[in-house]
């Protein structure tokens, strides 16, 4: 890594993606955009192309998978896209919304309205009506295991078990979900400016409060210990590397500003994480010593997309203005 | 409203009781040609004619907020739809939300104050009422539902009108005066209004609690009006009823409010008062401020900001309304008059 306080900035290539920002990954090792107005963008700045996932729609949720990149819009359709480019019809919902998507090893889960759907590697699809609209999805990192976020709670789903899946009950409206990586935590973020927490084996409840706005970004560290955060003005990450998580502990903040922080993406090796604002700033932090390197000043609009590749070396950023920007370490 | 608000996309929540005319109203917006683009958020697909507009469904999902304020509720589905209307933004001018003839408004109303995100993105223009001339008196006394619907109403749509005499017709505007004095109200057959008396009214209507008493407060006629019209709507014959538990209690103090006083008098009342208080809003005066501080509130929630200057040589005064059930007329006129600077 680079000295801390140094900047970054002339290692970042601004494009212009065109529409605002949804998501950032990378496939096949190209960057790769999903565009509010129903475009993947592939490419490097410069040779970038543009793809129509969705032709009439706006993409409301997208799910990185393997070496490919899953949109689900106001369409109703789950569209993959590849890194050449090619397009797959995965789903349709006539008439909804796809309102949340998720991927794991070739599984497929989406949701619209209170209609979960789970595809496994092979095509089998499986369905199961949530009590209310499904609005988070993530798979648990072991077995074929589905998380539903919905009002009062989060459902754990076999999608090929008979069973009725198990609820875990919290009052309130659960907006996204995420899995810690060691399968032992289950997150959601919620409407009353919170997170909640589940120790899933005992099903004991963790309650993270505080913020001044929802979160609704949630990373989590590539050893599963921390899980960094949106929705304040720092970046909080919480400590779950003990057995009872984050109960009982304050949370670590970096990046403290007199700007929201809207996007959080952990680096893939290192503790680090970049963090994007609703100022346009982006920022790496280091855990260790809250070390910050600016990566992005700010200006225009506001970070809506952050997506590191495999190893590390590029971060890929959007903008809800439509810009972008790419970003190479130096070596 | 200030240049943030007007950047805001304003939203017209439709109401009314089954059978009133909803439907016909929304289809009437959209078949009309008006060169405005709408997102409109139904019940039930099938029902509107129109297909080249933005329709969504919605699921009508009343949720409780754990804020510690009992009658606060949201729509969780419209917070989502919103949310994933602005992928979409820039391309409508202007959003519509349906309800259901058995809903509550407060809830859909509540979502425009509580969640902050659709507050940054979206104001509540209006809540448009359709009523059914023939029909309305009697549900008022057998379903709660419809009352709330007028009580809530900032614009009234007395529909059907062809189907009842001019007598009944004075008997239900009556009923609805009653109920709710200061909503605009428009008679109707078949929901034929004028597309720019539903749709962005917010700047006018608030502008009219200043302006006018509610016993000078008629129906507003248009130009294609009915057969039955004696000619004589304005003021004269207009019956006065009391609704047995329904009421609207307008306070105005002529000069300057103190804000010290005002704002901790008018958070206590809405946190005391808030189940029994439908709508509120108001137009105030505040001392050494040189814009009108314009507010409106439902149930506990409450909204305000700056809006603009006095002008000059214009009356400084304030004005506060208040619809709901079991209102303490005399303590709420007192406590606001107990404001002045």
């Amino acid at each position: 890594m680079v000295e801390p306080t140094s900047s970054l900035t002339a290692h970042l290539r601004s494009f212009a993606a065109g529409a605002p920002a949804v998501a950032a990954a990378f496939i096949g090792g190209e960057p790769a955009l999903a565009l509010a107005d129903g475009a993947v963008v592939i490419g490097d700045p410069g040779a970038e192309r543009r793809v129509a996932a969705h032709p009439d729609g706006a993409i409301l949720v997208v799910a990185r998978d393997g070496d490919s990149l899953l949109t689900g819009g106001d369409d109703g359709r789950v569209v993959r896209t590849s890194a050449d480019g090619g397009l797959e019809e995965i789903a349709e919902e006539k008439g909804r919304w796809i309102d949340a998507l998720t991927a794991q090893a070739g599984a497929i889960a989406w949701a619209a309205g209170k209609q979960a759907r789970a595809r496994d590697a092979a095509g089998a699809v499986k369905s199961w009506a949530a009590p209310t609209t499904v609005r988070g999805l993530a798979f648990l990192p072991k077995g074929y295991r589905l998380a539903l976020a919905h009002y009062n709670g989060a459902s754990l789903w076999f999608p090929n078990a008979a069973a009725a899946p198990t609820m875990l009950e919290w009052k309130g409206s659960h907006l996204d979900v995420s899995a810690s990586p060691d399968g032992r935590f289950l997150v959601t973020s919620m409407q009353e400016n919170a997170l909640h927490g589940w120790r899933i084996v005992d099903a004991r409840n963790m309650r993270m409060t505080g913020y001044p706005a929802k979160t609704r970004a949630l990373s989590w560290s590539h050893d599963g210990h921390w899980l960094a955060t949106s929705g304040a003005d720092a970046c909080v990450v919480w400590p779950f590397k003990d057995k009872d998580g984050p109960m009982g502990k304050a949370p670590r903040e970096c990046g403290v500003r007199s700007a929201r922080v809207v996007k959080v993406a952990f680096h893939p090796r290192a503790l680090v994480v970049a963090i994007g604002y609703s100022d346009g700033m982006a920022l790496l932090c280091r855990l260790v010593d809250a070390a910050e390197i600016l990566v992005r000043a700010p200006g225009g609009g506001a970070v809506s997309a952050l997506g590191w590749d495999a190893t590390g070396a590029r971060l890929l950023i959007g903008l809800d203005d439509g810009d972008a920007g790419l970003l190479t370490l130096p070596a | 409203m200030t240049d943030a608000s007007l950047d805001k996309i304003p939203v017209t929540v439709l109401t009314g009781y089954l059978g009133a005319g909803k439907t016909t109203l929304l289809n009437r917006i959209l078949s009309e040609p008006h060169g405005k683009r709408y997102a409109v958020i139904v019940n039930e697909f099938g029902e509107i004619g129109i297909d080249n507009e933005l329709v969504v469904g919605a699921d009508e999902e009343v949720f409780e907020m754990n804020n510690g304020c009992i009658c606060c509720t949201v729509r969780g589905d419209l917070i989502r739809i919103i949310e994933g209307l602005m992928r979409r933004k820039g391309k409508f001018d202007a959003i519509i939300v349906e309800t259901t003839g058995l809903a509550d408004p407060a809830p859909v109303a509540q979502t425009f104050f509580v969640d902050d995100d659709v507050r940054g993105v979206a104001r509540l223009d209006a809540v448009v009422t359709v009523a059914d001339a023939q029909w309305l008196s009697q549900r008022l006394r057998d379903a709660p539902e419809a009352k709330n619907q007028i009580a809530f109403a900032d614009v009234i749509i007395v529909n059907k009108t062809d189907l009842v005499s001019p007598a009944e017709l004075r008997e239900v505007e009556a009923r609805i005066r009653a109920i709710n004095p200061y909503a605009r109200l428009h008679r109707a057959n078949r929901c034929d209004v004028k597309i720019e008396d539903v749709l962005e009214r917010r700047a006018f209507d608030l502008d009219r609690i200043l302006d006018i008493e509610p016993e000078f407060l008629t129906v507003e006629d248009h130009d294609h009006d009915h057969d039955h019209d004696d000619g004589h709507h304005h003021h004269g014959g207009l019956k006065h009823y009391h609704d047995e538990d329904m009421q609207s209690i307008a306070a105005r103090l002529e000069g300057d409010l103190d804000p010290d006083k005002f704002m901790p008098w008018i958070n206590r009342l809405t946190q005391e008062r808030g189940p029994n208080i439908l709508r509120s809003k108001g137009i105030v005066a505040f001392k050494g401020d040189p814009k009108r501080f314009v507010f409106q509130g439902v149930h506990m929630m409450l909204d305000g900001e700056p809006q603009r200057d006095w002008k000059p040589g214009e009356k400084r005064e304030s004005k506060v309304v208040f619809i709901g059930r079991d209102l303490d007329e005399a303590a709420i006129r007192e406590g606001f008059l107990a404001c002045a600077a």
